[in-house]
């Protein structure tokens, strides 16, 4: 571990260096809201921004995203046979990054990074990408985190996590790829490790002292799917639901997708774009059924996942980060809060 | 690192029809490279994504056998926009297969086990693979008595017609095949549904007796009171699951029914294990 | 208007105790400030949780779709000529329907809301027609409703029901001499190129998640165009051109069925200015056909049927 000083002075100069060894991701006005971006030559990251809009999923896991390329013509060799796409790219470093969307990555490698089998396309893209984590000062009104096993300091899943000083942050590295990326900036002011530990810590409390928002979970593994599947609720919880993809684009953690192919004369490519379980077409089979073809089944689906099915089959707590960006942009105010309170205190009669 | 997504190239070796009314066609596909006929070693009751560029991938059952070598075999229905295409591919035509995927009929279990396959309609693909499997001589003596209760709407919808009528005349499978209805005066065999028969041919339930059943959803529904009341166990009827999918490795996450991923934990399922599990196929 | 509150929650009592509705379609409070929820009350009881107020920008007609019970809607004016639409096509019948009327004075725009305050906001209240905001550092600031109404109904023509079985209060009065098009003649005078960019700007944000779609009570379409797989008339991806399609198509749909009723915007998680696109068309049925959405039961819209003196001089 090593913690230096970073003046507020050497910032820009910092990320101007990193520049060149990394392609530069960081919150950015996009529109009229803030996303993270890839920084421009001369741009820094806005670290006004509390949550971005939408979650730095797409760094490593874009919308939409190229797996191989085809032709069709038969006049040439090598026709109808898949090749892989060379979607190599510079390292990439993501500056101000939130703890519980670092978290975030760390849940979804467990879908992605499994013993049977390696999807190369997350597995590459995370592993080239380092997170500069920014600790939050002050978390929002629909902030979670310290419920779902994160919070505004944590440090799982970051390579440096930052504390803002006013006039400088603290970098704490927090793996050797973290290491590397502040000598890369040429952050090196040194600072007492010890003391930087004792401003974490009063910095950690007073910020979770700040997050009113929390939910019960300690219930949810004992009780069985089968049990909470089919509580009375669900057609409550789903009523207001408009089957958009608003909780599931925007969350961090959601990671679920559709392959196409696509072709225009005898060219074509598959890619993977995201998808969303709140769509009747995620399930639709050919025959016209469809297994979770009412919108309740869908409603419960994603929370039965999140809070449920995911903590049962990994043991490695709610597929949830608690950043509150479904909870902000429902249109209709479906609060994963509640629901999980529910699930949590549901006792069959 | 290897890619789960990249299929082996094929060609496609023969094209026949299988059913009458022409919805179902059986493909013979053999690796471009023999090597890869290595790698996708399979055991009966996987399914592979069959990938044509430009269309895109459709999972299926696989039809042939890991006795029989030098091809692989799926029966595709004729529904969506792949299996549409597929229909109109002809011998030559170059595409993919991706697998072997999900698990199998737990053979290791069903050894030394009296085995009654139930299958209807053109979900019979994958049981063809596990009788061609359990008849091949080095294989026949590792399992007790083999029954197959198979129906269809008519005679000319059965698949695999000719490797029936030979099984028929052998002694060591009982073959009970049945249709919904027929006007053919040469059917001389069952008529009436699947759960019926099943009811009049399937031995009676005994700790060495394994059901497995692969079907429309009607057939399973009124096949399964039947067995239970023939005294079959729920952890003695074995099912395959059929889902949307896309990746069939895992990772998409649409196939599931609970916390299991029909595409990877499945799609073979006992009935007791998918008592635990939601109805969401 | 969170004076109609106990008003609607004894219409709804009473509709219900008499058995003249099975359910009643309102909002309740929501968990967040400036967000209330879309729900369903079955039984009298329940009615005290039926709120009223600024933030009931959600349009309750996209709930009525193909339901079979009756059905007491609470319904604002833009909700009610979308309730005209949906049953001169078929999408609900008149005779289940108790409308609850709703004299409205406008919703609020959070992004608006937002954009006053630097910290985040903690409560925000109303009283007749001011708006009292508490950030979270317990700082206030109280503005007139009118300073930030979501841009439809500051424009808005019908704030009162259109049609309406039970009324909440006395209807308000309509704004006089209200210039509906500024935006899009501003648009509609740009060259091609320019006009290119500004679509081109104001989509890029697009994640099509499809909320402006699925808020919409018009877009009720078993399978949409856009996911038809046979054919399939767009790619799935984040290619411009299919998101440009996606909503140029969308917004061609809804031409003279539109009432900018403003749900696709509020539900927009982007806040991109969709009506941008549905405005331009209702500005086409006004001067081409004399045409203004779900006014009447009598007519249908002017592009689901034809007349031989329908105009044609704009087809080129």
């Amino acid at each position: 571990m090593m913690v230096v000083k970073i003046d507020k002075q050497k910032w820009s100069s910092g990320i101007n260096q990193l520049k060149s060894t990394y392609d530069v991701y960081g919150p950015a006005k996009q529109g009229k809201t803030y996303e993270f971006q890839k920084l421009g030559s001369e741009q820094l990251p806005d670290l006004t921004v509390q949550n971005t809009t939408l979650s730095p999923k797409s760094i490593v896991f874009p919308q939409s995203e190229k797996m191989f390329s085809f032709h069709t013509d038969e006049n040439k060799s090598g026709h109808h046979i898949l090749k892989e796409m060379n979607n190599q790219s510079m390292p990439k470093a993501v500056l101000g990054i939130r703890p519980c969307d670092a978290k975030a990555f760390q849940l979804v490698k467990l879908n992605f990074d499994t013993c049977e089998y390696k999807d190369p396309y997350w597995i590459r893209a995370y592993e080239s990408t380092t997170l500069i984590g920014l600790a939050c000062n002050n978390p929002c009104s629909t902030c979670f985190c310290t419920s779902t096993g994160c919070g505004p300091f944590s440090e799982t899943g970051l390579d440096v996590l930052l504390m803002d000083q006013g006039d400088s942050f603290i970098a704490k590295s927090l793996t050797p790829k973290g290491e590397n990326l502040l000598k890369t900036a040429t952050w090196s002011d040194s600072f007492d490790p010890a003391t930087a530990e004792s401003i974490l810590k009063s910095g950690k409390e007073k910020a979770e002292s700040k997050i009113a928002s929390r939910v019960k979970t300690d219930q949810l593994a004992s009780k069985s799917i089968m049990k909470i599947y089919e509580a009375p609720f669900w057609d409550d919880v789903a009523f207001s639901c408009i089957n958009c993809g608003t909780c599931t684009f925007s969350c961090p953690t959601c990671w679920c997708f559709d392959i196409q192919d696509e072709t225009k004369g005898c060219q074509g490519i598959r890619t993977r774009n995201w998808d969303t379980c709140m769509s009747p077409l995620f399930t639709l089979h050919g025959s016209g059924h469809n297994p979770r073809g009412e919108k309740t089944s869908r409603v419960r689906q994603r929370f039965m996942h999140k809070l449920k099915y995911f903590l049962d089959k990994y043991n490695q707590g709610i597929m949830c980060v608690g950043c509150g960006r479904c909870v902000r942009l429902c249109p209709v105010n479906i609060d994963i809060r509640q629901i999980c309170n529910m699930m949590n205190s549901y006792q069959p009669s | 690192m290897q890619n789960p997504y990249l299929p082996y190239p094929v060609r496609i070796d023969n094209v026949t029809i299988a059913t009458e009314d022409k919805s179902l066609k059986t493909f013979k596909f053999i690796f471009l490279d023999p090597n890869d006929e290595k790698k996708f070693a399979y055991k009966a009751g996987q399914f592979a994504e069959l990938s044509v560029p430009g269309k895109g991938e459709i999972p299926i059952g696989i039809a042939s056998s890991p006795t029989e070598k030098g091809f692989v075999m799926f029966t595709v229905f004729k529904v969506g926009l792949v299996t549409a295409y597929l229909h109109n591919m002809k011998a030559g035509d170059i595409m993919g297969i991706r697998g072997p995927l999900g698990n199998s009929y737990p053979w290791d279990l069903l050894q030394g086990k009296n085995i009654v396959i139930i299958g209807g309609g053109f979900a019979f693909t994958t049981l063809r693979s596990s009788i061609v499997y359990m008849l091949d001589p080095a294989n026949r003596p590792k399992f007790k008595d083999i029954h197959v209760i198979y129906g269809a709407r008519s005679p000319g919808m059965l698949l695999y017609k000719d490797e029936l009528a030979e099984w028929e005349r052998r002694d060591d499978i009982n073959i009970h095949m049945t249709v919904d209805r027929t006007d053919d005066p040469n059917w001389k065999y069952n008529v009436g549904f699947v759960p019926t028969i099943t009811e009049k041919k399937a031995p009676s339930a005994s700790p060495d007796t394994y059901a497995i059943i692969c079907g429309p959803p009607v057939m399973i529904k009124f096949t399964q009171p039947v067995l239970e009341k023939l005294g079959y166990d729920h952890d003695h009827i074995i099912m395959s699951l059929e889902n949307r999918m896309k990746c069939g490795i895992g990772m998409c996450g649409r196939c599931n029914i609970g916390k299991e991923l029909v595409c990877k934990d499945g799609p073979v399922f006992t009935l007791s294990e998918l008592n635990r599990t939601p109805r969401e196929y | 208007m969170i004076e109609y509150q106990k008003k609607i929650q004894n219409i709804a009592e009473r509709l219900l105790n008499e058995k003249k509705v099975d359910v009643v379609l309102g909002f309740k409070k929501g968990t967040i400030p400036m967000m209330n929820q879309p729900c369903l009350v079955r039984v009298p009881d329940e009615t005290q949780k039926l709120v009223w107020d600024s933030n009931c920008g959600i349009n309750l007609t996209n709930y009525l779709t193909n339901r079979k019970e009756r059905i007491g809607i609470i319904a604002k004016g833009c909700d009610t000529r979308n309730i005209v639409t949906h049953i001169v096509e078929n999408k609900i019948k008149r005779e289940q329907l108790v409308i609850i009327g709703v004299p409205c004075t406008g919703m609020i725009d959070k992004a608006k809301i937002n954009g006053l305050m630097v910290n985040e906001i903690a409560e925000v209240s109303e009283h007749n027609q001011e708006i009292t905001i508490t950030d979270s550092r317990g700082a206030t600031k109280t503005i007139q409703k009118k300073e930030v109404l979501q841009s439809n109904c500051s424009i808005c023509k019908y704030k009162n029901p259109v049609i309406y079985d039970e009324l909440v209060a006395d209807l308000v009065p309509e704004s006089k001499d209200i210039d509906r098009y500024e935006d899009i003649r501003k648009i509609e005078s740009m060259a091609s190129s320019e006009k290119f960019k500004f679509f081109e700007d104001m989509l890029s944000t697009c994640i099509r998640c499809y909320a402006c779609r699925n808020a919409c009570p018009l877009c009720y379409c078993p399978t949409c165009f856009v996911d038809e797989s046979k054919p399939q008339w767009l790619g799935k991806g984040m290619d411009p051109i299919d998101i440009r399609t996606f909503h140029f198509l969308r917004a061609y749909h809804c031409a003279g069925r539109c009432t900018d009723c403003g749900s696709c915007e509020r539900a927009c998680p982007m806040d991109i200015t969709v009506r941008q696109f549905t405005k331009k068309l209702e500005k086409d049925c006004v001067e081409l056909f004399g045409w203004e959405a779900g006014l009447t039961l009598d007519k249908r819209p002017p592009l689901d049927h034809y007349k031989t003196n329908d105009p044609q001089s704009f087809i080129k």
